[in-house]
């Protein structure tokens, strides 16, 4: 088991998500963050004085997964993500973490079987 | 009780609406634009310094406020004590304005002496002490306000002696919150991390209705100057909306230049300067008049507010560019563009004039308008300097460093404007908390397998009997679902019960899946 960690631009959780679903991906967890990498902030003006607002927004998907989708939901994510033909600085990054264990609330299941639908 | 003599219910009712209207000035209109310029943390305080005026003054004015304003004097410095409590009030009318009851006159001058210590909450928002500043505004308006209403409007020495023109307020009102704004940000000081920390709006919105707000309302400001439902009040009214559309177009092209873009900040922030300047001469100038000081405010005000991170003071929502410098570019144009043409009644106010520089009076006015533009600003600057030092020697004016940071919501009224939600909030928690070093026991855990069955629809079937149901749950899954913790594979893990119990009541409970599974106890 995998917990797939993804940072994108806001504007493309539709296309994530339709690709995704695409996989038989469909269960996932989305945040509102903010952070900043390679990509240079923005600049607001306030009655003349100047506001660097290095911090910019994004989304952070969390998406656990049995080890046989890691590969086709890296996939979806990168291809739908990607910004223009060659991407740009900004699009986000993907992290795949170990997962230990899973456990599904209501029923008390455990392991692989508690991913998923 | 004998109706007042002269009464005129067209005059009445406008100046009941006018009186309202200016009062939506400061509520909600100025406590929004105040409020959504500063950072959430203090968003409430700045609110409250609005609303807490209206409250504090709607009753200080009635006792005492009004009488020194507006009762005679001697002394042409401050208003007598005839009208202390409003004493001989009902039944009559004042000479100012004659066609309307008099109790009418104390209630639409109340709403003036509310707006404009509110104005000056914006030069110390986010750092003053909440009772340095209910002292404070309680002793500008009455050691300040109140006798610089009587000097310019209540019989005292600039109308008598000087004769200088304010319409609606420029001096008494704008120069006076304005230069009292500046004197306060330098006494207060600067907030901590200005300059080199970002302090942007936290809700622009909220000021752009807040200088709606104002807009509208400022049409009782000022036409309701007129004290009459006349051609005055008419043109009163046309000159302060050209003046406000003027200033919006001066600020933003100014803008545009200076730094590129034009702003919606910046054209709500225009139109409430513009309103400034033409408040001193709505009544006596032509509208073309109101065009020129309009865009005049626009320009002027837009620099002078970019000019305040040069001289390094932090007058945190620019009451000094706009109400101070705003003010002082109305009264001063005032004597160039006031016409006896518009308003006959320019010849008796400045003492014999016929209007301004442009318009055939000579320079005199312009003289009699610097005098009263001199003398409120070292009245009300040297006045609020004393009052802010005095009150320092008995409670600090400034919140201490850890209640800044901390937002003056928290730290002065323990409430917060936007919170994420329930979830936020913990109810307290009953009994003593312990440090988490070891789980709470409840029983021996064990856990319990079943052979004999299919371990998928095993798993399918207990996933159904956990969905919520219409109808009664059977006595088995009730006695075992409470006690499960996990699941894994067909292995179920308990966290103490009767285990025999719950063995032949597992088994039971998946009969209809396997009849011969065999559930084996486990630990």
């Amino acid at each position: 088991m995998k917990l797939i960690v993804a940072i994108i631009r806001p504007e493309k959780l539709d296309d994530v998500q339709q690709v995704l679903a695409q996989d038989d991906v469909f269960l996932m967890t989305v945040s509102d963050v903010r952070g900043f990498g390679k990509q240079r902030g923005f600049t607001e003006v306030y009655r003349g004085q100047e506001v660097v607002e290095r911090m910019v927004p994004k989304l952070k998907l969390e998406i656990a997964v049995n080890d046989a989708f890691v590969d086709a939901t890296v996939d979806a994510i990168v291809r739908a993500a990607r910004t223009g033909d060659t991407g740009n600085v900004g699009d986000g990054k993907i992290f795949i973490l170990p997962l230990d264990q899973c456990i599904r609330i209501r029923t008390g299941e455990m392991g692989p079987d508690s991913i998923g639908p | 009780m004998n109706p007042p003599p002269n009464i005129d219910t067209g005059d009445t009712a406008w100046m009941l609406t006018s009186t309202a209207l200016v009062l939506m000035m400061t509520i909600p209109g100025l406590a929004l634009f105040y409020g959504g310029l500063v950072r959430s943390k203090n968003v409430l305080s700045v609110l409250m310094h609005s609303f807490f005026c209206a409250g504090l003054i709607g009753v200080t004015w009635v006792l005492v406020g009004y009488s020194l304003a507006f009762a005679p004097s001697d002394s042409g410095w401050i208003g007598g004590t005839d009208f202390l409590g409003l004493r001989g009030v009902l039944g009559s009318t004042n000479a100012l304005a004659p066609t309307i009851p008099h109790i009418l006159f104390v209630a639409f001058q109340g709403t003036f002496a509310i707006i404009t210590p509110a104005l000056i909450s914006g030069a110390f928002a986010e750092r003053m002490r909440f009772s340095a500043f209910a002292i404070f505004i309680l002793l500008w308006s009455l050691l300040i306000y109140s006798p610089l209403a009587h000097m310019v409007w209540g019989g005292g020495w600039i109308a008598t002696k000087v004769g200088a023109l304010d319409f609606a307020g420029g001096t008494v009102v704008h120069i006076a919150s304005g230069i009292s704004a500046l004197v306060a940000a330098l006494y207060v000081g600067r907030r901590i991390g200005y300059g080199h920390e970002p302090m942007p709006p936290h809700n622009l919105p909220f000021t752009v209705i807040g200088a709606s707000l104002l807009w509208v309302g400022w049409f009782g400001f000022n036409a309701g100057s007129a004290l009459g439902s006349n051609e005055l009040a008419s043109l009163a009214f046309l000159n302060t909306n050209t003046a406000a559309a003027a200033a919006a177009l001066g600020w933003i092209a100014t803008e545009r230049l200076r730094t590129g873009k034009p702003t919606l900040l910046g054209l709500a922030s225009g139109a409430v300067a513009g309103l400034v300047v033409i408040t001193p001469a709505a009544g006596f100038v032509t509208p073309g008049a109101s065009i020129i000081m309009g865009l005049m405010g626009g320009v002027l005000c837009q620099v002078a507010v970019s000019l305040k991170h040069h001289f390094r003071y932090d007058d945190a929502l620019d009451v000094v560019g706009v109400h101070m410098v705003g003010g002082t570019l109305g009264a001063l144009s005032t004597g160039f563009f006031a016409t006896s043409a518009v308003n006959p009644a320019i010849k008796s106010l400045t003492l014999g004039l016929d209007g301004g520089l442009f318009y055939g009076g000579g320079p005199s006015l312009v003289w009699k308008q610097l005098i009263a533009i001199a003398v409120t600003y070292v009245f009300c600057g040297g006045g609020t300097f004393v009052l802010l030092s005095v009150i320092n020697l008995f409670i600090r004016v400034r919140a201490e460093e850890d209640e800044e940071v901390a937002g003056l919501d928290l730290s002065q009224h323990s409430e917060r404007a936007y919170s994420l939600g329930d979830a936020e909030m913990v109810a307290q928690v009953s009994g003593e908390l312990r440090a988490a070093t070891a789980p709470p026991t409840s029983g021996e855990r064990f856990s319990i397998r079943l052979d004999g069955i299919d371990a998928d629809a095993m798993i399918k079937y207990w996933r159904s009997l956990c969905q919520v149901h219409q109808g009664p749950v059977s006595p088995q899954f009730k006695s075992v679902y409470g006690l499960v913790t996990t699941v894994t594979g067909t292995r179920f893990r308990f966290r103490g019960g009767d285990r025999e119990a719950i063995r032949q009541n597992l088994e039971q409970l998946f009969k209809p899946v396997s009849p011969t599974a065999k559930a084996m106890i486990e630990v």
